[in-house]
């Protein structure tokens, strides 16, 4: 097992390094002159030459890669234009706020997903089911800043239930910052998940196991819970890295809407006042997200269904 | 597969399925109207697209004209769904929005199928050590949700109409080449291809003439439904202030501009929120048709 967590581990670094290298290709080679891109048109020969030094544009481009490597491994991006703070810092006060957000939209995603999911998955073809497909349709459609945007204009500006802006202060206070936001996001992607759990429900449901345990006369919610809906769960599972994934660039749009500090907030700020050193460290932090996330369920993935680990 | 099961069901029934490749149209037609609400949508989508042709003679205002005499008015005969903080027409806007909103979001996929098909055929076709590493950059990129990719991209380009296609098609171009990927290296090993080197078919004839038409069904179910997705991710990335720029419309940015003002009038936010949602659920609703018809085995 603990080799299996290792080996997911080690591997990860070439993945690591390639996602590093296509952030550097972008940042470097998409935009043209990077210098000329954040300065504007209208900068002196004289401010471009000194960019180009500040940032290390100068360097030939090896030479730049190497230490865009080095920089990212050590978290070090130089400091914000246009605040002067350190990056490293600027993360370290947004990070939290995004990773908040995140997970209570993924939790409360899932709570009201998995038994919808199962509801519609036993009772397919009924009510339940049509309803559940229509909600998930909405949510496919609906973009999650517009819900979000829906619900701060009516629970925020009309009831005043809930606050305008910010991210709170102390644990009951992030909490209420947090419910519309989380909500916004978590219902969008209930919908994804609750169509994922019934059409794995129902995939298992048609096995000789779950045969086997009617057959022995257990109960029907045992039957579902116990033995049908574990192993509907590897593919829940997948969707839910996907879901998780999809929720953080929700986040940023929601982030904006409800005036959240963040990392979404502070890469779209930074592009806005072309702060370059800042939108690179939002665009890596992104990055080693994306990284993390997939190897956390893949890890994860090796634990509840041990076949996998072995194959590879 | 699909080759194998057509010809199967022209050994036991040939009328049978001449007939059903005719009709192909006249299928997802009845698919469609079969269901009522399929079939609301599908006018819904018709009038989308017929409003984005007509915007100019079905807009009452130009969707720029500005006027500090009408600011932030409520909804009246007259300005339909209210004005916006710069006393344009909000409904004019919303309407000629739908012109950015469908170019976007037809020509950015189909682009991107273009170019991640051709990379996933020839990847596909030839492999070796180019196809590997190829493969492993979509793979890592398919790792990022299509709408983070697109944010990552829109924040390194500058903003414009063809920054907005590159960035949309980085986004969804690794979504096809993976598929026709996949597809080109199982029909890789079918003997009809072995079949058609022996005869002395050039590489380039086989992928054309063997491959793709194999693979387009497949591509086309994908294509539609990331219409909606490219809908979505335009509307979102106007709205972050990364993609169409205002003062040109686009249902993104008018509920940036609206979110700013929404104590003043919240028209502009729900009336372009309610354009997407549509939009994008007729796209969808549509989407799922076609794949019925095109690939009645995905069904979910």
């Amino acid at each position: 097992m603990l080799k299996t967590i290792l080996w997911r581990i080690f591997d990860a670094i070439p993945t690591l390094i390639l996602v590093l290298t296509l952030v550097f290709v972008a940042l470097r080679i998409l935009p043209g002159d990077t210098a000329l891109a954040v300065l504007g048109e209208h900068a002196s020969a004289e401010q471009l030459a000194n960019f180009r030094q500040k940032t290390g544009l100068d360097q030939p481009i090896w030479k730049q890669y190497i230490d865009f490597l080095i920089n990212s491994a050590q978290f070090n991006f130089g400091n914000s234009l246009s605040t002067n703070f350190s990056v490293a810092q600027l993360v370290k006060l947004n990070l939290p706020y995004t990773i908040e957000l995140t997970i209570a939209a993924t939790i409360i995603g899932t709570v009201i997903a998995i038994p919808i999911g199962v509801a519609s998955a036993v009772h397919k073809g009924e009510w339940i089911d049509n309803s559940s497909r229509f909600f998930s349709l909405l949510g496919y459609a609906i973009p999650d800043f517009f819900l979000g945007a829906v619900l701060l204009i009516v629970f925020a500006l009309n009831l005043g239930w809930f606050p305008i802006s910010g991210g709170g202060e102390g644990f009951v206070d992030k909490l209420w910052h947090l419910a519309l936001p989380a909500l916004a996001l978590g219902l969008i992607k209930a919908a994804f998940t609750c169509r994922l759990t019934r059409s794995s429900l129902l995939e298992v449901t048609t096995k000789d196991y779950v045969r086997t345990a009617r057959a022995k006369g257990a109960s029907e919610n045992r039957v579902i819970y116990r033995h049908a809906l574990r192993n509907a769960l590897l593919p829940i599972v997948t969707g839910l890295a996907l879901a998780i994934l999809s929720t953080l660039s929700g986040s940023v749009a929601i982030e904006l809407i409800f005036s959240r500090p963040g990392v979404g907030s502070m890469l779209v700020g930074a592009i806005e006042s072309r702060d370059y050193p800042v939108v690179q460290a939002g665009i890596v932090v992104f990055a080693l997200f994306v990284v993390f996330v997939n190897l956390v369920m893949d890890i994860l993935y090796s634990l509840i269904d041990p076949r996998v680990g072995h194959t590879s | 597969m699909s080759t194998i099961n057509k010809n199967q069901g022209g050994l036991i029934d040939k009328s049978k399925k001449n007939k059903k490749d005719i009709s192909l149209i006249q299928q997802l037609w009845r698919n469609i109207a079969d269901d009522r609400l399929t079939l609301f949508f599908f006018f819904v989508l018709l009038a989308v697209i017929v409003i984005s042709i007509l915007a100019r003679f079905i807009a009452p205002f130009s969707p720029v004209d500005q006027s500090l005499l009408r600011i932030n008015e409520g909804p009246s005969a007259t300005y339909l769904l209210g004005t916006d903080q710069y006393g344009r027409d909000v409904y004019s806007r919303i309407v000629f929005g739908s012109r950015t909103s469908l170019i976007l979001g037809v020509l950015s996929p189909v682009l991107a199928a273009i170019i991640g098909v051709t990379v996933g055929l020839v990847g596909g076709y030839f492999g070796g050590w180019i196809d590997r590493i190829a493969g492993r950059i979509i793979d890592i990129l398919l790792a990022f949700p299509a709408l983070l990719l697109g944010i990552l991209v829109a924040a390194v380009l500058s903003s414009g109409f063809w920054s907005m296609v590159a960035v949309l098609v980085i986004a969804f171009a690794p979504r096809f080449a993976r598929i026709a990927r996949a597809s080109t290296l199982s029909l890789r090993s079918e003997p009809f291809i072995d079949a058609a080197i022996a005869a002395g078919v050039s590489h380039f004839q086989i992928i054309l003439r063997h491959i793709l038409p194999n693979v387009a069904g497949s591509i086309v179910v994908v294509l539609t439904l990331w219409i909606a997705t490219a809908i979505r991710l335009e509307a979102t990335l106007s709205f972050l202030g990364l993609g169409t720029q205002p003062p040109e419309p686009s249902w993104g940015n008018i509920i940036r501009d609206g979110l700013h003002n929404m104590t003043a009038s919240p028209w502009p936010v729900i009336g372009a929120g309610f354009a997407i949602s549509l939009t994008v659920l007729a796209f969808n609703m549509i989407g799922d048709s076609i794949r019925d018809v095109l690939d009645p085995e995905a069904r979910v």
